[in-house]
Parts: structure tokens; sequence; C-alpha cells
């Protein structure tokens, strides 16, 4: 699937919800089904700065499209980690690079995105363009 | 008055009418803003006064003639008096205004250490400090080759003085700590830790930030050489504070910063600088803070400390006894001495993910390490939940607290 087909459906999956309560424990379900990353990948290296809670994410390219695995010790953060994924992983370099995250707006996470929250959502999504970046000059 | 008839004679309801913030509502909820460790509110006397500066007052001080530039000198000066009167400073010049804890502590570390501390010297500061009462002093050891002592901590968070004791030498020239830690609540023993420093011929700064809105602090009777703290941490306004400081001290010292007010005369040749305590107050201050602070203070001494004492200890036994309650709540800090702050994690959660889910409750924590890393390092925790009490906090809110607890844990365990 294109980004902005898995994006709408997320639209689609969230607009279900009616309040706060019922979004953060979908949240919090995501969390738990996001692709974990292996514990050697663990390290300084692939923790993404700026962020009260830990997050680990670890790119890898195969056959042109890269996939992502992550990991944090706060399970909400794990979850919005995981919407990243969902959104991102399995997509080309270029796509990534490119992709207009209109989503997390529009299924009311707009909040979390601003430089000063403390789950670093924002280096999160920044981080995972990077690596785009990088393998793309790469491969 | 004993405990029991103050805590009868208190009454809440009046004290939080005087918040209007208290009445607004966050995510649909009325608020319950447990976050006064970082900042405090301010009661509509100290709002006002700041609207009525700008309308009748403002002028700038120390430097006009006219009408308007003497009132505002004189506001200013009397809030001056006010802070000397709080703190029970000897001289008004002692109290230098500032812009808050953390310019009071750069002030000293820069300029007792310009002047007092060199190569190979030591000072000593707790393992409990918020950060802005290390770093300055790394910066002056890296500056100067001076060295850190650390007083650890035990596991309920308590200093050990005998390690303490132990820590002084011929070289220490200056010791730092907190009088309530802003991560723990721990109060420490400051009168009996000033009087071991000084048997030392060892002077002593004092970070009452956490204290000061707290409980009464007497700086002849601690015989404390510096004491700081905040202003917006008192119900005061942002961007003022104090640095006390003894006056000999304070004469011995070299100014802070370069300027206008600091100065008697200037020429190219020779600068002579002014007395105290304008030799520390060099540039415009914030007029409208320094003098709407003296606001606050009325405030508080109306209230009184005693009263206010008896009144959040009361709140801080019952929040801790609530919250004890809710299964899987660690405490942070269980000293057997302690003030209006009660940190703790849960086992299984990200403090981060407790805030979160308060927040939409209309609860306001602070999550994190409190600008105390080497505290939660001590503790091998990544930051804690951290609820700091004020005076206008009532029981039925520590109530939604433990209720909004519970609610996060259901949905994060
Ligand atoms: C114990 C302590 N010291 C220093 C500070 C710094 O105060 P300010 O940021 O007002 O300069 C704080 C504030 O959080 C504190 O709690």
């Amino acid at each position: 699937m294109q980004i902005n087909e898995i994006q709408d459906e997320l639209i689609e999956d969230f607009a279900f919800y009616q309040d706060w309560m019922e979004k953060y424990e979908y949240i919090i379900q995501l969390g738990k089904e996001v692709p974990l990353i292996e514990e050697q990948y663990k390290t300084e290296e692939y923790i993404i700065k700026g962020c009260q809670s830990k997050v680990w994410l670890f790119p890898e390219l195969k056959d042109g499209k890269i996939y992502f695995t992550a990991d944090s010790d706060a399970i909400i953060t794990k979850g919005l980690v995981s919407l990243m994924v969902k959104v991102l992983s399995g997509q080309t370099p270029q796509d990534i690079a490119k992709a207009d995250l209109y989503f997390i707006d529009q299924i009311g996470l707009k909040e979390h995105l601003s430089p000063t929250r403390a789950n670093g959502l924002l280096s999160m999504v920044k981080q995972m363009k990077l690596y785009a970046i990088a393998l793309q000059a790469a491969s | 008055m004993n405990t029991k008839e103050i805590l009868k004679a208190i009454n809440i309801e009046k004290i939080r009418a005087d918040f209007p913030i208290l009445q607004r509502e966050v995510n649909g909820k009325p608020l319950v803003y447990f976050d006064n460790g970082a900042t405090t509110q301010k009661p509509k006397q100290v709002i006002d006064a700041v609207a009525h500066y700008y309308e009748q007052m403002n002028s700038n001080v120390h430097r006009g003639v006219h009408y308007l530039s003497q009132i505002s000198t004189d506001a200013f000066e009397v809030t001056r008096r006010k802070l000397q009167a709080f703190i029970h400073a000897e001289h008004e010049h002692e109290v230098i205004i500032t812009k808050g804890t953390t310019e009071s502590i750069n002030m000293v570390a820069t300029c007792y250490g310009r002047k007092f501390i060199g190569e190979g010297d030591e000072i000593i500061v707790s393992a409990m400090e918020h950060h802005s009462n290390i770093v300055p002093w790394q910066m002056l050891c890296d500056e100067k080759g001076c060295v850190l002592k650390v007083i650890p901590m035990n596991d309920r968070g308590e200093l050990d003085l005998d390690v303490y004791k132990s820590l002084f030498s011929s070289k220490t020239k200056i010791a730092t700590f907190t009088y309530v830690s802003n991560a723990l609540g721990t109060i420490n023993p400051v009168k009996e830790m000033i009087d071991i420093a000084h048997e030392h011929q060892v002077p002593v700064l004092l970070d009452a930030a956490q204290a000061v809105q707290h409980m009464a602090v007497d700086v002849q009777a601690l015989d404390v050489d510096f004491l700081v703290f905040s202003g917006h941490k008192m119900y005061g306004p942002t961007g003022v504070g104090v640095l006390y400081g003894k006056e000999a001290l304070l004469n011995a010292m070299p100014p802070y910063q370069g300027g206008g007010d600091m100065i008697k005369e200037v020429s190219f040749e020779k600068t002579t600088y002014n007395e105290l305590p304008f030799k520390f107050e060099a540039g415009t201050p914030n007029i409208e803070a320094g003098i709407c602070l003296g606001e606050a203070i009325d405030y508080l001494n109306e209230l009184g400390l005693e009263q206010i004492k008896a009144y959040e200890d009361e709140l801080l036994a019952y929040a801790t006894a609530e919250l004890s309650q809710v299964e899987g709540v660690r405490f942070i800090g269980t000293a057997a001495q302690k003030s209006s702050v009660i940190s703790f994690v849960v086992d299984g959660t990200h403090p981060y993910d407790i805030g979160v889910i308060l927040d939409k409750l209309g609860i306001a924590v602070r999550t994190g390490h409190h600008c105390a890393q080497p505290v939660m390092e001590r503790f091998g925790i990544p930051g804690t939940v951290r609820m700091s009490l004020a005076m206008y906090n009532t029981k039925a809110e520590v109530d939604t607290l433990v209720e909004g607890l519970k609610r996060a844990l259901k949905m994060l365990l």
C-alpha cells in the first residue's frame, strides 16, 4: 500500500473512536504490535534524542524498500512510534523522504508533534526521513 | 495556636478564590494543578499589581527626578525591604534583586569564585541538587581547575552527614546545598550543616527555591552566608529572584556584570563601583516583577507561613497515605523530614505515560528528571511522576489525582 492509502486508513480507524480514552487505548494497543528492534541494536547509535522517554529505531534496506523496527520504554510513545512505522515501513526511500504526514493532524495527535513535546515524535519523523535520504544515497 | 486550631482557621475556599486560574478547565475538566514545584499560580493581588504598575507607574528606577521614576523606584525599594523582613536579613542592602535562583547561584559562583577560588580548591555540593546548583560550579571548575566534592544520600533521600563532615579540608572554599529537594521533597538539616561548615571557616550557599514558600526562613538564625530563591515559585511574578549575602562577603566580591546602575563614576581611565546592593544590579531590572513580588510577600504574610506549613504538611501526609494505597506505587524520596513534594514511579510504566493520561484528565503533574539527573541516576530510574503541593490544593484534588492515576494504570498495565 502507498503511504497515503495507509494514512487514510488510519484516519478512518481513528474516526471510529469517540473520546480520548478510547483513542489512547488504541494507541497503546498499536504499541504492542510494533515490529520490535533486535536487542543488539538498542544502543546509543539507534536512540532518538530529544525524548523524555527513550526511542530506538533501526532501518533496514531490503529490495529497495526500507523496513523499520523500533521500541520505546514508554507505552504511549511506543504506540506513536508504531503508528509512524505502520505508515513508513516497507516504502521506498524516495517516498519516505517526501512523505507528507497529514494523518497526525487529522487523528488529533498534532499536539504530539510540536518540537517542545517531550515524546520527540517530531525527532522521530525527522530521523526516519534522514535514514531514508542516507539509504537512498547508499543504494 | 496549635496545628488543629490552625487547620480549622484556614479558609481554603477563600484562598482558592484569589487564584483566577484555578477556576479554569483543562481538556474539559476542572484544572487540578500539582506542578507547584515548577512554578506556583498567582493570586489576583499580584496579577492586578502588574496591570496597575503599567497603567499608573511605569518608569525606569533609580534614574529620574520626575514623579513616575520616583514612585517606581520607591515601590521597587519597598519590595527590597519586604524581602529583607521576609528572610530577616540584618541589612536591606544585603538583598540583591536578580532574575531568579539560577542567576543568583551563577552570581556567587562567578563573583565569589573569581575572587576566592583557585586551582585545586574544593567545592562541596550535595547529591540532590537542581542542575542550576551544579552546572555553575562545574563551569567554575573548568575555568579554575577546582573540584566538586559530593555529599551522598541514602535510599530514603537523606544526606549523609558523616560523609559531609569528612569532605572538609583546608582546600574547601564553599559548601552549597538545597534547603528542600525539588525532586525528593527532603528537608535538609541545614542549620546543623551550616554550623559544621562554619567550624571549618567555610561559607555556605543555601538554595531556598523550594523552601521560602513553604516555611519561615531566617538568615540570621541560620547564620547562612548566601541564600537564593525565585519569585515565581512563591506566588510572585516570573523573572525576579533574590541573592541574599552577608555584607562583608558581598563587599569583598567583584561585581557580576558591568553596566548602568552598578557604577559610581565612569571614565575611560577608571570606573568606581556603586555600593551594595546596586553594585550587583547592573542594567534595568525587571521592574514590574520586582514591585509585584512585594504583593506576593504581603499575601504570604497575611496567611502566615506557620499556617501554610501546617496546612501543607497535613495535605502532604494525606496525599502520601492515599497514594500508598494504589497498587504498584513506589515513592522516591521517603525522608523523615519532607515538604510539599511526592515523587513516585509505578513499575511497568514510564512516568511520561502517566503524565500524558493525567493531563487528559485536567491534572498537571511533572514527569521526568526534574532538572536533577544525578538524583534519578542515584535511584536507577529514568524519572518520576512528581506532584508538588501548594497552599491552595485540597484533599478533594488529591482524591482526583488518585482516581486519575488508577485510571491511567488500568490503561497502561
Ligand atoms: C531547588 C531548585 N533550585 C533552583 C531552581 C531554579 O530556579 P529558577 O529556574 O527559578 O532559576 C529550582 C527550580 O526548579 C529548584 O527547584
